[in-house]
């Protein structure tokens, strides 16, 4: 029963074919590893960038300074880099878009997922993930016109920048980070510890609040901690709406600037690359990068946690 | 553990079978535990056409022993049926065939499965898996066709094989439906997608891509356990009709379904193959007390 | 029993209760999404004319358009797409199909997900050290292309990974058996199976880019800008020139930066159209997104 054997060429022409497909293989395999590759470069290129180029500021302006000097005035004729104001900017306007985002955000997550009919979920979930799709500038419009001016019918005395009115605009935006990635968590809960809750007669809130959220308090928390990051990050909102002048405050009535609206000014005026200066805006990038990076990793173990869970 | 498979019992049983033809040039059996040095000689002279022999093999996914010791042999162009409780190891050894298990990390292969007649090592480190699953085709538990259409589902194998004639890719897809018993439900929508046919259709175009591409072994893995019995008979009639043009190897839990095709029944537990016979001897006169209790529906 | 229905009766109260409230937050974001685009549409639908859309800027409010800033913001969207593609669908196959599951792996994925995180503006600084300086490709089309492109490869990346993620096991089993090498299985059947969900990560990506203006700001952009770059075909021999990529530009969201930022309230009205055309180019695309995901689902169910 031995197969007839295959005329020599076609022999020839398969150890060819195979050859080529082998090499293709591993060809397409060492392009596509590259290509994960690129994404570790980008890393190592961003922290040597903020690395580098910051060390020529800290050359000139020491550490213990930058982080405890209550003046941050890199652009005046006596410059001084004390980084406190801006940081106090930040978490101001963080603080007011999150007292914004999280009790909706959770709210919503919680109506979606345990009230809302499933053909609503369908339609309003995709509805309000538009709100993050919407171009951050048009967001800083709209706050500096709408918002604020509505505020200031309210607080007459509110000036035309202020942080609270960027805060909560800021707040409106990264509802849908709260809101979907913990309804995601929540519906992830398994349906036999819901039906456990109303066996004992547990209505729907009690079932949510004492059973669901807490069962799924990994995953919502890292859409919290990944909103803190996204509104420390944000720049075109506060750069537009809450001013750029750095403001040791934790008033969110006043203006004041934000680390990212410090970088934007800087690189809307015509410093020349190289001043102390300018180099200010990466000895920034660096406290913005690291504080982003911690909740970032934080956000990151937590969703992890929450996935592994289940 | 003795069992001994003599010409009487296996033409007793089944006369009317082709397979008794080879037999009468055969020699008694023996199981692989009474094998000695040299499993081939020892044991082989009962099947005189071999297609793939297993020789010491075994198998592990990490630090589990899967499967061990095998020594079997499976006859050219017949079917053989793979039976035995669910986890003792029958699709695992049905995936060593065609280096399933290279797809995913921890496999560890020991001893041989020789294909013959060039007595290559299947799961030898060097063989290419990709070249080893040219040779051989599966068929899967649950339908699995590609979201493409009917024709591309089974002109998938050529064009891997470097077929690139249209007429000929043609010719071997209506080939491979008629086969497959699909022609004449199929060839008016041959482009349609494979996803609109029942799920009894699916699995016979998953066979016909199977057999388009003239494997030497086809490699059944429970076919019909996600099919009605409408569906299931279709198959085995089918698989019925494949037997002497291709070597099947055949795992079920159905030990009516190895009964109605098998020619030969090979019985898994706990990764050693307990008896492998004939299998009108496996479920008449089985060898094994385990055989026994397991075909008798006392345990698994 | 009085006691136990008084105790029904209350929750029910809470219930309906909370899915008053529920609505209620949920209507606030919807609400606000109406009022932005109703307060952009009566601010800036009265400028939003022929004119608008084919002048360049301008000193004064009322002759200035965006014709600069469209046709850049195109340019660099097409360079854009044409990086990272490719770019993040092959990073996200070999994470998904190639990666060895181990620590490499492990470090890849952590890192994709906080690149995810990385305020954009902290991209516009390393595109500003590196495109603008290191590489010398100054405040060019291809330095913004290259930046927004790097923004949003994790996008690319995720969407490309939970695309291949769907696909069943057994499809690849079925390839593979069939005697297809892992690049064909790939290329025959993951990625065609695949496209959907990675062509709409793709448009996701590119809308969040188009509307991306820190980063483009950091690097340098101009907001005047009264040329449009060299076009990409010529007249002579070799029919194609590349020069626009190195020409200045501007883009939408700088465009209508520069103009909210002008105390001039003339300009605002400028702004609100250019705000108008961004929403319109963003929600469209992402309705384009929703629209191919629905339809793949629907072509494909394992």
């Amino acid at each position: 029963m031995t197969s007839t054997p295959l005329p020599q060429t076609e022999v020839l022409g398969a150890i060819r074919r195979r050859q080529r497909r082998s090499l293709l293989d591993r060809g397409a395999a060492m392009l596509l590893g590259a290509a994960a590759a690129s994404s570790i470069i980008i890393t190592v290129g961003i922290v040597m960038v903020l690395a580098i180029e910051s060390s020529t500021f800290f050359g000139e302006v020491g550490i213990l300074t930058f982080l405890t000097d209550t003046v941050w005035t890199p652009l005046f004729a006596d410059a001084r880099f004390g980084i406190l104001p801006l940081v106090t900017g930040t978490l101001v306007t963080t603080a007011v878009a999150l007292a914004v985002a999280m009790p909706i955000g959770t709210i919503v997550a919680i109506w979606l997922s345990e009230y809302a009919p499933h053909g609503v979920r369908e339609v309003l979930k995709p509805a309000l993930e538009l709100l993050s799709a919407v171009p951050t500038v048009v967001y800083g419009y709209f706050a500096l016109l709408f918002v604020t001016p509505l505020l200031q019918k309210l607080m007459p005395e509110l000036p035309t920048f202020n942080m609270l009115g960027a805060g909560i605009v800021m707040g409106i935006m990264i509802i849908p980070y709260v809101s979907s990635l913990s309804e995601d968590a929540m519906r992830g809960v398994p349906r036999i510890l819901r039906e456990g809750a109303y066996a004992m007669g547990a209505n729907k809130l009690l079932t949510a609040l004492k059973v669901v959220y807490p069962a799924a308090l990994s995953g919502i928390g890292s859409a919290y901690v990944l909103a803190i990051s996204r509104a420390v990050g944000e720049t075109m909102i506060v750069a537009i709406a809450a001013g750029m002048q750095p403001n040791l405050t934790l008033d969110p009535t006043q203006p004041a600037a934000t680390i990212t609206a410090f970088i934007v000014q800087v690189s809307l005026g015509d410093l020349p690359h190289g001043s102390v200066g300018y180099q200010s805006i990466f000895a920034a990038g660096v406290v913005l990068f690291v504080l982003t990076l911690g909740f970032n990793i934080a956000g990151y173990r937590l969703r992890k946690r929450f996935r592994e869970a289940y | 553990m003795v069992t001994h498979c003599t010409l009487a019992d296996a033409q007793d049983s089944a006369p009317s079978r082709p397979i008794t033809n080879l037999l009468r040039r055969a020699t008694p059996t023996m199981t692989p535990h009474e094998v000695g040095a040299d499993p081939v000689t020892d044991q082989i002279p009962a099947i005189a056409d071999i297609k793939v022999q297993l020789r010491n093999f075994g198998f592990a996914y990490g630090s589990n022993q899967v499967l061990k010791d095998l020594n079997v042999a499976f006859e050219n162009k017949k079917v053989t049926a793979l039976i035995g409780p669910s986890g003792c190891g029958k699709t695992t050894l049905l995936r060593s065939f065609n280096r399933m298990h290279d797809l995913y990390p921890g496999n560890r292969y020991t001893g041989e499965i020789l294909l013959l007649p060039d007595r290559i090592n299947l799961v030898a480190p060097d063989v290419s898996p990709t070249e080893m699953r040219m040779r051989l085709s599966m068929v899967f538990q649950k339908p699995n066709p590609f979201p493409k259409s009917i024709f591309e589902n089974v002109a998938f194998g050529l064009r891997m094989r470097g077929v690139r004639d249209k007429a000929r890719i043609r010719e071997k897809v209506e080939q491979s439906l008629r086969d497959a018993a699909l022609w004449d439900e199929t060839k008016d929508r041959l482009h349609k997608p494979a996803y609109d046919l029942s799920g009894g259709q699916q699995q016979r175009l998953c066979i016909a891509r199977a057999l388009a591409v003239d494997p030497e072994i086809v490699l059944f893995d429970e076919p019909t356990s996600a099919l009605d019995p409408t569906a299931t008979l279709r198959i085995e009639e089918l698989i019925d009709s494949l037997r002497n043009r291709v070597t099947i190897i055949i795992v079920t839990h159905n030990m009516q379904q190895a009964q109605r095709i098998a020619d030969w029944t090979g019985f898994l537990y706990l990764g050693s193959m307990v008896e492998f016979d004939r299998t009108e001897k496996v479920f008449t006169n089985p060898g094994n007390k385990l055989t026994e209790q397991y075909i008798t529906g006392r345990f698994g | 029993m009085r006691s136990i229905q008084e105790i029904v009766a209350r929750r029910r109260r809470q219930d309906r209760w909370f899915a008053v409230l529920g609505v209620f937050c949920t209507s606030i974001g919807i609400i606000t999404l109406i009022a932005l685009l109703a307060n952009l549409l009566i601010d800036g639908l009265g400028h939003l004319d022929w004119q608008f859309l084919t002048s360049f800027a301008s000193r004064r409010a009322s002759s200035a358009g965006v014709l600069a800033a469209v046709v850049g913001s195109l340019l660099v969207m097409l360079v854009t797409a044409c990086v990272a593609a490719p770019l993040g669908i092959a990073a996200g196959v070999w994470l998904e199909e190639y990666a060895p599951k181990n620590r490499v792996a492990t470090i890849l994925e952590v890192n994709i997900a906080n690149l995810a995180g990385v305020p954009s503006v902290i991209y516009g600084l390393m595109a500003l050290s590196v495109f603008v300086y290191a590489f010398g490709f100054g405040h060019s089309i291809l330095t913004a292309a290259l930046t927004l492109a790097v923004l949003i490869l994790p996008i690319v990346i995720v969407a490309t990974r939970e695309a291949l993620r769907t696909i069943p096991r057994t499809i690849r089993e079925a390839s593979y058996a069939l005697g297809a090498t892992k690049w064909e299985t790939v290329w025959h059947h993951l990625l065609p199976y695949s496209l959907g969900g990675i062509a709409t990560g793709v448009i996701i990506g590119l809308s969040r880019a188009i509307g991306e203006t820190a980063p483009l700001v950091t690097i340098g952009a101009l907001a005047f800008i009264a040329f449009l770059p060299d076009p990409p075909v010529t007249g002579e021999f070799p029919f194609v020139s590349f020069s626009w990529l190195g020409s200045d530009f501007t883009v939408l969201p700088i465009q209508m930066f520069n103009w909210v930022s002008r105390p001039d309230p003339a300009f605002h009205h400028n702004a609100a159209a250019t705000g108008v055309l961004l929403i319109a180019i963003t929600l469209g695309m992402n309705a384009i997104a929703i629209f191919v995901r629905y339809r793949m689902r629907k072509a494909i169910q394992w």
